[in-house]
């Protein structure tokens, strides 16, 4: 073909739609399902509330004709800032997310690790009962916990039964009884990630190690672990950012003095019939959340340039 | 075919009496029902630069594999040094590898990829940073001490992978196809500079290839595999002019077989008949040849000269040129014998310009010299 017949065709190309329509296609749905609704809310956050339905004052009103007035109220920002109340919540939240990471990567690490280094045949099984609870209702598994844990129920049984205990043990309605609701709900979201990146790593870098003197358990420290960090990272983010703003877990088994944010914004928007501070604080949660996700992004791209 | 070392070297596996590096006593592995490796007993000693040589799935990996303890013997016995190491975890032992794939740590730089054996000795850092640009040196990568793998070419790569294997001064060092991955330019060129590190290092290398070019230019002594035994030991020289079975005589360069059976055995001199020759054929062996004894004859193709007239003599063969092959410094000659039997003879093209003294369809007569070929009995 000639030069410019090849340059023509290629111009031809770039302007049909395929292309653009399969790459278009998640930016799509992010807009419409995530931008589009949290353009709402940060609406509603610079709102003043009213009694009335909506519980809101639009901040953009047509007084007359042709005249516009906007009113913004950043008055649930500065009160977000001022109330110790709202602090204290997100950092209630943060101090259960993190602390709940933490055990799920305690006790995830290993499971993920062990289906990783499972026989080729035993791993599907192994995660299907990683995935199995998925099956039941989330709420329906919460509910169980409840009787699992409260003062006369299986555990506190089961302990006095064995004479490890004689008074039962206050769990339910404490932080104890949120983590451990925390920590059995998301730990999935933990293996799974984690196992996907643990399976992938090259056998022979093990054999290096162990051929330059490396003992086991320090194969594991110089090698697995450092090359699991992609893994270590994407599961932490998808149980730390959810469980920021949990609602279920705390308010079923939690008690009074379990401050989290999700349970204030459901009091916020349902008790309170305060629209405008519950997206407030919305909005500062997303803020919040967005930048250690950026960073996990930034983090994965490089190591998955590395592994190429 | 070159041969890098001077045929002058010593040859400490002449020398009995010392106690090999590495002795491998009947070991067997087998995978299931497989015999990867069917009782092999090998001595490999100081200084050399053994090569273990085979078709793939010959079992070559797998022992070397061993050596390195990646895998364990179903039975037999390993030495190093005269310690038996059988059972002894491949981080305890003085041995290291190159891998095929190189292994390099993809989230460690090039000076920590190679520091990383020493650090598990506890060594003090100046002595290990000592070390690591010495090693760097020696294999010409100085410049590239603070790059990441992914950011290495394959050549890089290759030295990288041996800098780290050498820095821990093992007393021997195993290599899996180290040239493997490398273009046919600069796996040549990486031969040579294997050769001359192994010699200025004086550590024992035992490698493994299936490149039998490879084999015979940089080895002392070549071991030569074939479903998970030994078909024979011996210096590269040795191993192309006296192939000890069929399989190694057609493994090694190319050879003609012929078969037939013994007339007599005088004088170190065999007469044996062969139908698929047309002649009789005249041997120089030494071992006793009974009478009628089935054998084969193996000839190498360069080593079949043309003649001007067919003679009755011993060695000599007739036929007509089926086909040529120029390869620019040699031609191959196909010639087919009145019995049917094709053989190969080379000819070097001496001259650029001279017109082709053979041609398709010519009748040409060949014959060799007795001490030119051997007899095979396996």
């Amino acid at each position: 073909m000639n030069g410019w017949l090849l340059q023509l065709n290629n111009r031809i190309r770039a302007l049909l739609p395929g292309k653009g329509l399969i790459v278009g296609a998640p930016w799509f749905w992010l807009a419409l399902f995530f931008v589009l609704p949290f353009l709402f809310v940060l609406k509603i956050s610079l709102a003043e509330p009213q009694l009335a339905q909506p519980p809101y004052q639009d901040w953009i009103r047509e007084i007359e004709d042709g005249l516009i007035t906007i009113k913004l109220n950043f008055g649930n920002y500065a009160m977000l800032w001022e109330d110790e109340l709202y602090r204290d919540a997100l950092w209630g939240s943060f101090e259960i997310a993190a602390i709940s990471t933490f055990f799920c990567l305690l006790i995830g690490y290993p499971m993920a690790y062990a289906i990783a280094l499972a026989p080729t045949h035993w791993r599907m099984p192994l995660l299907m009962l990683v995935i199995l609870p998925f099956w039941t209702s989330f709420l329906i598994r919460v509910y169980a916990w409840i009787g699992i844990l409260k003062n006369n129920g299986l555990l506190n049984h089961f302990l006095m039964s064995i004479g490890l205990i004689d008074q039962p043990l206050e769990i339910l309605h404490t932080p104890t009884a949120v983590y451990i609701g925390v920590v059995y709900s998301y730990l999935p979201f933990l293996v799974l990630p984690l196992y996907a990146t643990l399976v992938r790593l090259d056998n022979t870098l093990l054999e290096a190690a162990a051929d330059l003197g490396a003992r086991p358990w320090k194969q594991f420290l110089t090698i697995t672990l450092p090359q699991s960090v992609p893994g270590i990272l994407a599961g932490s983010m998808l149980v730390f950012i959810p469980v920021m703003g949990e609602f279920v877990i705390p308010d079923l088994l939690g008690g009074p003095d379990t401050l989290m944010i999700g349970k204030l914004m459901w009091t916020e928007f349902f008790s309170n019939k305060d629209w405008p501070l519950a997206s407030a604080l919305a909005s500062v949660l997303l803020v919040v959340l967005i930048i250690p996700f950026v960073l996990m992004r930034h983090y994965e791209q490089k190591a998955a340039e590395e592994l190429k | 075919m070159t041969q890098i070392r001077p045929a002058s070297s010593e040859q400490p596996w002449a020398a009995p009496e010392e106690e090999p590096i590495v002795r491998i006593d009947k070991v067997t592995k087998t995978f299931g029902s497989t015999y990867a490796v069917d009782e092999i007993s090998l001595n490999i000693h100081r200084g050399e630069f053994f090569s273990l040589l085979g078709a793939s799935g010959c079992g070559k990996t797998t022992l070397l594999r061993m050596l390195g303890g990646f895998e364990t013997p179903t039975s037999g016995r390993i030495y190093i040094d005269g310690q038996d190491v059988t059972d002894v975890p491949p981080y305890l032992r003085p041995i290291n590898m190159m891998f095929q794939s190189y292994a390099l740590f993809p989230h460690m730089n090039v000076a920590q990829n190679i520091a990383f054996g020493l650090k598990q000795e506890r060594m003090p850092s100046a002595l290990i940073r000592e070390r690591v640009a010495e090693v760097m040196a020696l294999v010409q990568i100085e410049k590239l001490a603070t790059r990441k793998p992914h950011q290495l070419s394959g050549g890089q790569r290759q030295r990288v992978a041996l800098a780290r294997a050498l820095a821990k001064q093992p007393k021997i060092l195993l290599l899996d196809e180290p040239l493997g991955a490398l273009d046919k330019k600069l796996r040549e060129h990486t031969q040579f500079e294997l050769v001359n590190i192994q010699e200025r290092l004086g550590i024992t290398f035992i490698i493994v290839t299936h490149d039998q070019e490879e084999a015979m230019t940089m080895s002392s002594r070549i071991a030569l595999m074939h479903d998970g035994r030994i078909e024979q030991v011996d210096a590269p020289r040795r191993m192309y002019e006296f192939p000890a079975t069929r399989y190694a005589a057609s493994f090694i360069g190319s050879v003609n077989l012929f078969n037939g059976h013994v007339v007599s055995h005088e004088n170190d001199m065999v007469l044996i008949h062969s139908e698929e020759a047309g002649s009789d054929l005249l041997v120089h062996h030494s071992q006793p040849l009974n009478p009628g004894m089935e054998v084969t004859v193996a000839i190498r193709p360069e080593k079949i000269a043309v003649r001007d007239h067919h003679g009755d003599d011993p060695n000599s063969i007739h036929g007509i040129i089926q086909e040529i092959a120029y390869l620019g410094d040699v031609s191959i000659y196909h010639v087919e014998l009145p019995s049917g039997k094709r053989v190969q003879f080379t000819q070097s093209n001496v001259l650029a310009l001279a017109e082709q003294p053979l041609t398709w369809g010519q009748e040409v007569a060949l014959n060799w010299n007795a001490y030119s070929c051997g007899v095979l009995t396996q």
